[in-house]
């Protein structure tokens, strides 16, 4: 089993632990409801280790990033940003959801940790043509700070004030490592990919001054409020962006520029084909993964599904035929409940007056 | 580790089964299993006056991550459930075998009470 370098301080902590792709990762330090709402009323830490970082190298590194990934790299290009986007196959189905990280001419990217393997190989085939080399960074941390109070937090934990001073999506240099405002709970925060010993540095100093650690659990709750794909739940090879929530991660402005799995994008009638929407249960219950939703309008499939602790009622992602709208029913346990059919930004909607 | 009350009988599916001085029986999920599930947040019980069979399915327990069937401990009638869990599910990790209880049974048959683990059997098979 792969272990992060915080392993032994997840140990330490009690916490559960749980196999996450062949890595032994903290499910949660005690309530996972608990961790969920530090996050959003206050602050947490989480390690993401897991994840995988590559950094790239070569003169041609801007060119091979416009090719392999479906948003479009000139976004971020001399601005020290991050990009989100999706790398798809030839046939547009979406092979991982990534960042890529561009600062003062480095670029690196974080994807997920199960496809690992898979983009080591996928992004090494591609680099061959472009003189790029790929390198998976061993003895990395990446800690997400994460929660309305990690802007006054992180000056406190690192003694500077400067990731203060960066946007949402911005990325700076930070001891071999890079700082960026970015995250994956819906919260203002911070994402630290540093050297292994910086990082440990961190999160000591993160639990010192009393912040709540975070588990998998919590992370997954968190993401699902804000509406953000989980890959190999919400997406998959066997799927294109714009039946995954996701046609606004694809960029088509520049007529010149090629990338895989346009052409096949191109071909699809995006009027029709499936998509995203998020749900929300209006009666008692739990909707999970592989229930079926129906309506008038058609039927689709949960895709994730849980309870939001904010909301205290159940929601969802699902995949359905484009013209069901408002309402549905979903069938849980043979039984027809009744849901909502909502923009995914879950706790957005929720804010504005009905 | 878990607690594990020894005057309790159990399922190795992590029910409990407590004998009443009435004769009834009252019927739980253990402090392992509600460690395993995490944050309690829905329960389904049965209905009462309806009839369950020895590990048959009695009643749904879902958590944050996962939905788990609760099985009852031995065939009887259901006479009570704890509509408490309703609207605090949560009450099950706070105090599983007292607060938290899910329903009440008045059993056939007494001696299906030998086909129970008893708290030591129990812990065996919690440590697998």
């Amino acid at each position: 089993m792969n272990k992060t370098p915080l392993h032994q301080k997840h140990l330490d902590l009690k916490a559960k632990m749980v196999d996450f792709s062949g890595w032994e990762m903290p499910l949660s330090y005690g309530s996972q409801i608990e961790e969920h709402m530090a996050v959003r009323t206050e602050a947490g830490i989480f390690d993401v280790s897991h994840m995988a970082v590559f950094s790239l190298a070569g003169s041609n590194v801007e060119k091979y990033l416009s090719y392999i990934c479906a948003n479009d790299i000139a976004k971020i290009k001399d601005n020290n940003k991050a990009l989100y986007g999706t790398i798809l196959n030839h046939e547009g189905g979406i092979l991982d959801d990534l960042i890529i990280y561009s600062c003062e001419g480095k670029f690196w990217i974080v994807s997920n940790c199960g496809t690992r393997d898979k983009n080591a190989k996928w992004f090494s085939e591609q680099a061959k043509e472009f003189s790029v080399t790929v390198e998976l960074l061993k003895d990395f941390c990446i800690i997400a700070l994460q929660g309305p109070k990690a802007n006054d937090l992180v000056t406190e934990i690192l003694q500077t004030d400067l990731p203060t001073q960066l946007s949402a999506f911005e990325v700076m240099n930070f001891n071999d490592g890079l700082i960026a405002r970015t995250g994956y709970t819906g919260e203002d925060g911070f994402e630290f990919i540093v050297p292994s010993e910086v990082g440990t540095n961190i999160w000591d100093k993160a639990l010192a001054i009393g912040l709540s650690p975070v588990g998998l659990a919590a992370r997954d709750t968190l993401r699902l409020e804000a509406g953000l794909n989980l890959y190999g739940n919400d997406m998959d090879e066997s799927y294109h962006p714009y039946e995954s929530g996701l046609g606004w991660t694809v960029d088509m402005s520049n007529p010149n520029r090629d990338f895989i799995g346009k052409e096949a994008l191109e071909k699809i009638d995006r009027q029709s084909c499936k998509k995203l929407t998020g749900v929300l249960l209006t009666e008692r219950g739990i909707l999970r993964p592989g229930y079926q939703l129906k309506s008038a309008a058609g039927e689709g499939i949960i895709l994730s599904g849980s309870f939001s602790p904010v909301l205290q009622k159940s929601i969802a992602l699902a995949r359905v035929d484009r013209a069901m709208n408002d309402k549905a029913v979903a069938i849980i346990r043979e039984k027809e409940v009744s849901v909502d059919l909502v923009s995914s930004r879950f706790l957005k909607q929720d804010k504005i007056p009905t | 580790m878990s607690e594990i009350p020894g005057d309790l009988k159990f399922l190795s599916s992590h029910e409990w089964a407590r004998i009443e001085d009435d004769g009834t029986v009252t019927v739980g999920i253990s402090d392992h299993a509600q460690d395993l599930l995490g944050d309690i947040v829905f329960v389904e019980l049965p209905e009462v006056g309806k009839t369950v069979a020895a590990e048959g399915e009695a009643a749904i327990v879902e958590s944050v991550k996962a939905a788990s069937d609760v099985y009852s401990p031995l065939s009887g009638e259901i006479i009570a459930v704890n509509d408490l869990l309703e609207a605090s599910p949560e009450i099950i990790n706070d105090s599983p075998y007292d607060e938290g209880w899910f329903f009440k049974i008045k059993p056939d048959n007494l001696d299906e009470l030998a086909d129970l683990l008893d708290a030591e059997s129990y812990a065996d098979t919690c440590e697998d």
